[in-house]
């Protein structure tokens, strides 16, 4: 069994007819990260118990018991998601030592189905950044070339799961996040409908826009894990009380008559050819199983990048206020608290423990929601982005799913554009307004570039209508160039 | 309460950082004040084309999520120590988090 | 402060021109068993730390669920205060830094509180008195900050505590009127079962905004913010010397600033608090993490049919009904739990004045010397209802009654019980008085002798006698009429 290729139905199968236990899958899969993460730097830390973990389900099945759908199946999660007893930074100084003492319901969802947790993997501080370079722990490199970005936030994710050193990640997506750096390293990655997958536990980034999804190497394991992770949360009151269909038993590739939408401001010039090369050939595919395609208009697309930030900001620079060295994570030295001013405290705690990315981005939010401003930043965003929204689900009365690039351009070079950050967030163009509607979106690998650097392509759907894109991205997974490609590291 | 920074899209001076900063508390000495300030400026300055979007009447919208109230009984749930909670306190003594004197 | 001393305040703030304007802002700690937004124990004398948990601490990714009661008290009180229920109410974040607040802000209301638009009216010194109530919204407490010379202590089991901060106009004038509104809103509270009152605990808690203003000026003087307040008594005394205060900052042509000043109680002055250099900027905004609360009519109409009888409607149908004079009324009402005693009391005995009687007298006494309160009552009212009805019915007399009330607070047990086994049953039987009679008379020959020779003042002695051979037990109407017969007869 070539571990490299297999889904993880195959694994769970495996495992559960003990062709093979779940030890041995996780042992493979670690001793591939240790000789092989060196160069990328995709985790953070490897979990001890990794083995013990995959011990017990091995044990479970000798003893006959049920076990999960994901039995056995080795995932690497993004470090944003706490982890009992297993650090948890964030990609961050200020919380480089915090060892939370609760899992965030995703994980505990995905242990229960058998999942074991390899480590935790890289990403951008806070996931405030598109290429990883933002990462305290040292930015990851792109598997297909080492002198790329693998795309941020969830980079540690995409870059492991291309390299296989996992059967399966998790990433968050709060404007790109997963579908960005899924199209960088050639991996399918899925950003759910905001609230159907619980936030409890996830390190919040921005509250109305982050959703985890599942970072995976094929739209059937994409379904598996959505339906593993998605679902109503008590402890998160966000989340949808809708039921969640069973995505992967309901994947179907035949999307004749499916009306697929084509953004019209989106593909007005600015375009990579061969990220353009690459969306047309998956245009004319769908054309020839017999999708029709339709033109579309979202007017507010050049404001979606704008709003975002405003949004984000706002919402982040109240979210990491709890960073302030009182019950957790970095603190400042101080020789004496005895004399201390308590701002001084705070400044000084906060000025080390995050990185400049982080202190732009809790700044302009601060500068926004502040007394004066709130109005024509905060407020006007939250106006626009209602527009917005209004303009998808309009968009949505003429098409099914709508086809886009996920980038402008394949995976650029580390270093480029860290020194600018408007630069840096204009990349976030075409992924921005899913998280802005609450919409779901997925990246899927649909091509090379002339550098033979992967592309994807962006679906989305409208609102809880996850299983139309995946069917879609299927049908097109069937005839992808891209479809099983390993980077060569 | 009157609006601590002067309204202007696209102009924020090293003054007015320091005076975020100060709300946000984070230390930032004069050439990081100076950095952020370009940064910020040239970022705001090209948010600016939202004031141009016509929103008389627009509800924002603060969430993506339909609202179905969903709200907890009563019960109390006790799940960890006091010692889980204050584990990874930077201070503390005994089972109280440690801070510099406050006054007040 | 007596009436007479507050007439005199209040005379010397007229003759020097002045009167005062007060409103308050009481915060209502609500009587839920876990916290507003997660599941941790409200229990007031925890161990450090101990009614903790990672949403109370803040902790990274961790999300608040509303507490579906707190919302019905909160609605309940905002009903009893006759506020219009909002269908939509919002949860806002108000950001600022302190260590007591774990998540570097507080979620409470801002622009839309759950109660706006009420009144409230309440008697004082002989006359009626009315304050509206500007609006009524749920909040989280903060920890509690322990200082020392050289470091602060803190302890968040009181984090996440709900609050209802109940805000009034500034329609109080005085003092006393100010100390009435909050026993009317205690009153108020504990009616409603939300909350136990307890100032000194900190359950109820009160801020009073204080300016002054010459006589007829048509606006406001500069408000000056009192905190601290924790007894009726502090109420009174704080504002009273508030007033003063500025009342000759203003004389002296010196202009009151606008500041926080915290009230001392052992010194019985104000003093101000430090003086923060900036004005605190809290960028309030919707929090992301919590939906709006929409309250349906059916769901306002269900918590109104819950509503108690309040405390002033109850002392007018004691009055009206009950027959019970101004003075009884207010005091059987002052508290839920004794009007309640006494309707059950009369319930039995139907006899409402001697219920009150006997529960003024009797057994607040008791209560007082045993410092207790009425639910903590060893007498059951049905057992003192039988009581009265016991004297009523002649079965024992109003004085032995005294005597087996002594008993029933001592034992507890039921008065029939207590005259049964003390064989204190009015003697009612003519035959068996009779027969008493001739005895006395029997052994007290030269008296009857001198009786019957005018000595007509001896009745009384023949009277005592026999009483005193029947224990008191013997009914004194029967003992008259009989010796009466036997003697000139």
């Amino acid at each position: 069994m070539d571990l490299l290729k297999s889904s993880f139905k195959e694994i769970t199968e495996a495992v559960q007819l003990k062709k093979m236990s779940a030890k041995e899958v996780t042992q493979f899969f670690l001793k591939r990260s240790e000789q092989i993460d060196k160069k990328l730097n995709s985790f953070v830390i490897m979990n001890e118990k990794a083995i013990q973990q995959a011990e017990q389900i091995d044990q479970k099945i000798a003893h006959g018991e049920v076990v999960g759908p994901l039995a056995g199946v080795p995932f690497g999660i993004k470090d944003m998601l706490c982890t009992k007893g297993l650090r948890t930074t964030a990609g961050s100084k200020i919380l480089e030592n915090f060892i939370p003492p609760y899992d965030s319901t995703v994980v505990k969802k995905l242990k229960n189905a058998g999942v074991v947790v390899l480590g935790k993997l890289n990403q951008d501080e806070f996931a405030m950044g598109s290429s990883n370079e933002t990462s305290y722990f040292g930015p990851v490199k792109n598997p297909w070339d080492l002198t790329r970005v693998p795309g941020g936030s969830s980079g540690g994710s995409a870059a492991a799961q291309a390299a296989r050193l996992t059967a399966g990640t998790i990433g968050t997506d709060t404007g790109g996040s997963i579908r960005q750096p899924a199209s960088f390293c050639g991996i399918v990655g899925v950003k759910p409908t905001y609230g159907r997958v619980s936030r409890y536990g996830i390190i919040a980034y921005a509250s109305s826009l982050d959703q985890a999804g599942p970072m995976v190497s094929s739209v059937e394991d994409a379904a598996l894990c959505l339906e593993v992770i998605c679902g109503h949360d008590q402890m998160d009151s966000t989340t949808s009380q809708k039921s969640v269909p069973p995505f992967s038993k309901n994947l179907n590739p035949n999307i004749k008559g499916m009306k697929i939408g084509l953004i019209k401001e989106f593909m007005s010039g600015g375009l990579d050819p061969d990220v353009q090369k690459t969306v047309q050939n998956a245009i004319d595919e769908l054309k020839k199983m017999g999708a029709e395609i339709v033109e579309i208009s979202i007017s507010l697309t050049d404001q979606a990048v704008p709003v975002y930030y405003l949004v984000a900001a706002s919402e982040a620079s109240s979210n990491l206020a709890r960073y302030d060295g009182v019950k957790y994570g970095h603190r400042a030295h101080f020789e004496s608290l005895a004399s201390l001013e308590l701002d001084e405290f705070y400044s000084k705690t906060r000025g080390e423990g995050f990185g400049p990315e982080v202190q732009r981005r809790i700044m302009l939010g601060t500068y926004c929601l502040s007394s004066g401003y709130y109005d024509a930043y905060y407020n006007k965003a939250g106006q626009v982005r209602r527009l917005m929204k209004n303009q998808y689900d309009e968009a949505f009365q003429k098409c099914d799913v709508i086809l886009s690039p996920v980038t402008t351009s394949p995976a650029f070079k580390i270093g480029d554009r860290i020194s600018d950050p408007l630069a840096m967030y204009l990349n976030d163009i075409f992924t921005v307004s899913t998280n802005l509607a609450g919409l779901p979106g997925m990246s899927l690998p649909f091509g090379f570039s002339s550098e033979k650097l992967p592309i994807g392509i962006q679906l989305t759907s409208s609102h809880f209508d996850e299983q139309r894109m995946l069917n879609v991205a299927l049908a097109l997974e069937n005839v992808s160039s891209a479809k099983g490609a390993l980077p060569n590291v | 309460m009157n609006p601590i920074l002067r309204y202007e899209w696209g102009m924020i001076d090293q003054k007015t950082i320091q005076q975020i900063a100060k709300l946000s508390r984070l230390e930032v000495n004069d050439d990081q004040a100076q950095l952020f300030s370009e940064q910020m400026s040239i970022v705001l300055n090209y948010f600016e084309q939202i004031s141009k979007v016509q929103t008389i009447g627009v509800e924002p919208m603060i969430t993506p999520t339909e609202i179905e109230n969903f709200w907890r009984d009563d019960l109390v749930v006790k799940e960890n120590s006091s010692e889980d909670m204050l584990n990874n306190a930077p201070a503390r003594t005994g089972n109280l988090f440690k801070v510099p004197p406050v006054v007040g | 402060m007596s009436s007479a001393t507050q007439t005199a305040f209040m005379k010397s703030l007229q003759q020097r021109g002045y009167e005062a304007v007060i409103g308050l802002e009481i915060h209502v700690q609500l009587k839920t068993q876990s916290k507003m937004f997660c599941a941790d124990s409200t229990q007031f004398d925890a161990a450090d730390n101990e009614n903790t948990s990672p949403v109370s601490v803040g902790m990274p990714g961790t999300l608040p669920v509303v507490n579906k009661l707190a919302i019905e008290y909160s609605i309940k009180t905002g009903l009893a205060l006759g506020c219009q229920i909002r269908s939509k109410s919002v949860f806002s974040r108000k950001n600022y830094f302190y260590p007591d607040l774990p998540k570097g802000y507080q979620i409470s209301q801002y622009d839309l509180p759950i109660c706006e638009k009420g009144k409230i009216s309440f008697v004082v010194d002989g006359y009626e008195k009315t304050v509206g109530i500007t609006r009524a919204h749920m909040e989280e407490d903060a920890g509690k900050s322990n200082h020392h010379g050289d470091c602060t202590l803190l302890n968040y089991n009181r984090a996440g505590i709900p609050l209802l901060e109940v805000v009034s106009e500034p329609d109080i004038r005085t003092p006393t009127e100010a100390a009435e509104y909050v026993r009317t809103i205690r009153q108020i509270a504990r009616y409603l079962d939300v909350c136990d009152g307890n100032l000194e605990e900190g359950s109820l808690r009160c801020d009073c905004n204080v300016s002054v203003r010459k006589i007829g000026a048509p606006e406001f003087g500069t408000k000056v913010e009192i905190k601290n307040i924790n007894s009726f008594r502090f109420v009174e005394k704080a504002i009273e010397y508030e007033i003063e205060r500025q009342i000759d900052f203003v004389d002296r042509g010196e202009k009151i600033i606008q500041e926080t000043r915290l009230y001392d109680p052992d010194k019985n002055r104000t003093f101000s608090m430090r003086k923060k250099e900036d004005a605190q900027d809290y960028r309030y905004f919707p929090d992301p993490d919590l939906q709006p609360i929409i309250v349906t009519a059916e769901m306002i109409q269900k918590l109104k049919s819950e509503l108690p009888e309040l405390p002033r409607a109850r002392a007018e149908r004691f009055k009206k009904e009950h027959g019970l004079p101004e003075h009884d009324a207010a005091v059987l009402t002052n508290e839920k739990e004794l009007a309640d005693y006494y309707e059950a009391t009369a319930a039995v005995c139907k006899n409402h004045k001697a219920s009150s009687n006997w529960i003024m007298t009797d057994v607040l006494r008791e209560l007082n010397q045993a410092q207790k309160n009425i639910l903590q009552c060893p007498i059951k009212a049905f057992d003192l209802g039988n009581l009265i009805q016991m004297i009523d019915g002649n079965t024992i007399s109003g004085k032995i009654a005294k005597t087996v009330f002594v008993e029933m607070w001592k034992t507890g047990d039921a008065p029939d019980k207590i005259v049964k086994e003390k064989g204190l049953t009015q003697i009612t039987d003519n035959s068996a008085i009779e027969k008493i009679i001739d005895d006395v008379l029997a052994q007290s020959a030269p008296q009857v002798a001198d009786y019957r020779s005018g000595k007509t003042k001896l009745f009384g002695f023949f009277v005592g006698a026999v009483m005193k051979a029947t224990k008191g037990q013997a009914n004194p109407d029967l003992v008259n009429k009989l010796l009466q017969d036997k003697l000139n007869g």
